[in-house]
């Protein structure tokens, strides 16, 4: 039904192109602008509701004012000269480090201005300093603290990620070969399995071989005091990685595997494949040229969002491990209601992603030839 | 409605699919039962009842029918009560003012393990001369203990498993071991048989009454256990049912409706609506539902509804929309809706009455699938702390297990049991809906 409903308007569109024929280099750059402006804007947009949300619609500046009126009563009362001091004095001089606190925190300008400021700070990447978190380092510049916090994120999802990708996608062509034998059936009925999330996994692990059998440690990244030997830190990270890396792989393998292998069955039941089966050639290059080429496009896509994902880490998971990751980080965040870092988080993420989108309609041009950049059958 | 029922037929090939709706129609008739005979407002006011409602419930107690898989019988909690008949009081009036109460307290024991811990609770409605009480403990092998004498409030309680002094009696053994233990046998376990406690007063006021309740904690507690707050877990589990299928069920079933009911509408009307949804579909996609949820939950209010609107909120326009979107293109350019357009059919006839029914087979599989993954979702926001602050429901017992380190200090049933219920749960759906999955889209069907 669908081809029959696409072909007259292909008919009609197809002599108009032949008539006034576009240059291709013209029709990549009016596709690239306006592709370009449209992540911009959906970027802007998604930041500033973020912004909004992250500050409570405002409400968090009454917080800011109340805490900020509270550490100057405080320093206020530790003031030595206080006995020789009117009441009068007392209040003009708290009132006066108030109002210089307000300002030096922004607070006097209204939160709608404000909002906007944050918008366009945050777009320019200029992330400024968190609130109340501090890096390890002892700074207080969010940048630093997010690039703090990537390396143990990047080894744990970066690590289950690509294994997740190539055990995925070996296991799903191997089944798609011999489809319906016990193997491929044990993984069918395994499927389901990934309703559960990675930390749910996790406790589980935690539970047989922290608890019960006592071979990995319950949490963390490495032990404590962190050995000094290179060697030594590496086996350390390595037992402290093995529990989270297998509840992650174990939420998600089976559904992984299901889902490629019958993607892969869908495109080795197509016409050319049955040809290149006829003409004798070999599984190997059925599997390489026929299968694998076409799909290209869903692989790269899938590969290229999930790395994406590793930005926000596993906020749960990690928090279950005692991961010191981006997730736990933002999760902490959250808890400070230190709204630079939550943002600082977001605009890195959304960032990454609209890019990612961005350059995967090139990729597909480039890996398929069946599609044109810019040419209306373009998918997000 | 008779091609549904044959794709419903069709799930008796799946094995899968039977063992995932046997689970699904025990969870729905097990959240009614548990409605029925545990009332939302009686099981609330269990659960947040504080340390009145459960004083006589033991600590951190396994489930009674663990000690099935046990070596050495764990000790169930005995609760003695002065005022039952089994237990007379002998009064003895010495004179006008002076009278001696005397309780005799026999129970059996005959546990391997010893009780957790070992309190008398006392009640005294005297005005201002407290009376005076000492407590004796007789073992089955005829040993006599003085545990010792308290002058008792008005209500009171003595923590004999605390008294120093008798532990230095006994020999620096901890009461509740030493009391039950034989000093020159076998001092891991505990001697069986027949034990007494003999409860004397003396009170000072004529008016002046004393009741008691000898209290041994036990090891192991009811069906499901007790947390670190006396609580019954039972409680927690049995009404965990009920809320998981509802969170589960309502937000998968708001999110797909509302999805392809906004799918319909955009593509029907196409233009600028359709773009503007398929921008909002793009900036939801760019926004951390997660984090916001977190935000919400720390910020505005943990409540299990608000969380529920969110899900639906953030759900709605999330990737079902460009499937649904494909899908109604196909429909909208179908002969049976260019036949209603030419007999004048209105826009919301042609949406409701002829486009959404004729998709809404493929919403079904959705719909299932869905199901866990907004089960699990409760159970997350649980796990970071912001689980409905009245309600009691799985995540939160496994945050309160997380909370007190109990796989760390060896409390598995705490953890176990929830969890047990969440993947049957989970599972008991994802089941079913990975086979309608492969009944209702045909380029599964054969694989």
């Amino acid at each position: 039904m669908a081809e029959i409903a696409q072909t007259p308007e292909g008919l009609v569109t197809t002599p108009e192109k032949t008539r006034k024929p576009e240059s291709t280099l013209s029709r990549i750059a009016k596709y690239t602008g306006s592709r370009m402006l449209s992540l911009m804007l959906t970027v802007v947009l998604g930041i500033y509701l973020t912004v909004l949300i992250a500050n409570m619609g405002g409400y968090v500046d009454t917080i800011r004012r109340s805490l900020i009126r509270e550490f100057v009563s405080l320093a206020v009362a530790g003031n030595p000269d206080l006995p020789n001091m009117t009441t009068e004095e007392i209040t003009a001089l708290r009132e006066s480090m108030i109002e210089v606190e307000v300002e030096r925190q922004g607070l006097n300008r209204p939160f709608l201005l404000r909002s906007f400021s944050y918008l366009g700070n945050a777009m320019a990447l200029n992330l400024g300093r968190s609130e109340n978190m501090v890096s390890d380092t002892g700074s207080r510049l969010v940048r630093l603290i997010i690039l703090e916090r990537l390396p143990p994120t990047l080894v744990l999802f970066a690590t289950s990620n690509f294994l997740l990708f190539f055990v995925g996608i070996v296991g799903a062509l191997a089944l798609s070969r011999r489809y319906g034998s016990f193997m491929d059936r044990v993984i069918i009925a395994l499927a389901p399995t990934s309703a559960g999330p990675g930390w749910f996994y996790g406790l589980f692990l935690i539970l047989i071989f922290a608890g019960l059998l006592g071979m990995f440690p319950f949490g963390g990244m490495v032990g404590a005091p962190p050995p000094a030997n290179r060697l030594d830190y590496f086996l350390s990270l390595l037992r402290h990685l093995t529990l989270p890396l297998m509840a992650q792989i174990i939420s998600s393998v089976f559904l992984a595997i299901y889902t490629w292998r019958t993607f892969f069955l869908i495109y080795s039941n197509e016409d050319y494949v049955e040809l290149a089966r006829a003409k004798g050639l070999s599984d190997n290059s059925i599997q390489q040229r026929y299968i694998l080429r076409p799909t290209l496009p869903t692989i790269i896509t899938t590969f290229a969002l999930n790395l994406i994902a590793l930005w926000q880490g596993a906020i749960i998971l990690e928090t279950v491990f005692n991961w010191p990751g981006l997730g736990r980080t933002l999760f902490q965040a959250i808890n400070l209601v230190d709204t630079p870092v939550i943002i600082g988080s977001t605009v890195i993420y959304a960032y990454l992603l609209a890019l990612t989108v961005f350059l995967l309609d090139f990729v597909y041009a480039l890996v398929d030839p069946r599609v044109k950049v810019g040419s209306g059958a373009s998918r997000a | 409605m008779r091609n549904f029922l044959n794709t419903l037929k069709q799930l008796r090939k799946y094995p899968s699919a039977i063992i995932g709706l046997v689970v699904i129609a025990a969870m729905v008739l097990f959240s009614i039962y548990v409605i029925i005979t545990l009332p939302y407002s009686r099981a609330i006011s269990l659960w947040r009842g504080g340390e009145n409602t459960w004083q006589y419930n033991p600590r951190l107690a396994a489930p009674t029918w663990t000690n099935l898989f046990r070596a050495r019988d764990l000790p169930e909690t005995i609760v003695l009560d002065s005022t039952d008949e089994r237990y007379p009081s002998d009064i003895n009036k010495r004179s006008e003012t002076l009278t001696e109460i005397t309780t005799t307290y026999e129970f059996d024991y005959f546990y391997d393990d010893f009780p957790r811990e070992i309190t008398l609770f006392i009640r005294s409605t005297h005005r201002t001369k407290a009376p005076s009480i000492s407590l004796t403990w007789l073992t089955p092998d005829g040993r006599e203990i003085r545990i010792g004498q308290i002058t008792p409030k008005n209500s009171d309680s003595f923590r004999i498993s605390l008294d120093e002094t008798l532990k230095r009696r006994l020999g620096g053994l901890n009461p509740e071991v030493g009391l039950f233990v034989n000093p020159e046998g076998d001092t891991q376990t505990a001697v069986e048989g027949t034990y007494t406690l003999i409860v004397s007063v003396v009170t000072f006021e004529p008016e002046s009454e004393v009741t008691t309740t000898f209290v041994s904690y036990g090891k192991v507690h009811g069906w499901a256990g007790t947390d670190h707050r006396r609580r019954d877990l039972s409680v927690a589990l049995m009404w965990g049912a009920p809320v998981a299928l509802a969170f589960g069920l309502l937000a998968a079933a708001g999110t797909s409706l509302a999805t392809l009911i906004i799918a319909g509408v955009g593509t029907w009307f196409g233009g600028w609506l359709d773009d503007l949804i398929q921008r909002i579909t793009e900036v939801n996609l760019i926004l951390p539902i997660l984090s916001i949820l977190i935000m919400v939950g720390t910020l505005y209010n943990r409540s299990i509804w608000t969380m529920l609107g969110l899900v639906i909120i953030f759900g709605i326009f999330g990737g079902g929309i460009k499937t649904f979107r494909a899908i109604f293109l196909q429909v909208k350019n179908s002969p049976y809706i260019e036949a209603a357009r030419t007999y004048g059919a209105s826009n919301t006839r042609i949406i409701f009455q002829y486009m959404i029914p004729r998709v809404l087979p493929l919403l079904i599989p959705q719909l299932v699938v869905l199901v866990p993954t907004f089960v699990f979702l409760e159970a997350s926001l649980a796990v970071l702390g912001l689980g409905d602050p009245v309600l009691p429901t799985w995540g939160k017992v496994i945050d309160d297990a997380r909370g007190e380190g109990a796989l760390f200090n060896g409390y598995y049933y705490w953890m176990i049991e929830p969890f047990v219920l969440l993947m049957i749960t989970g599972f008991g759906f994802a089941m079913v809906g990975f086979a309608l999955d492969r009944i209702f889209n045909p380029r599964l069907r054969d694989i």
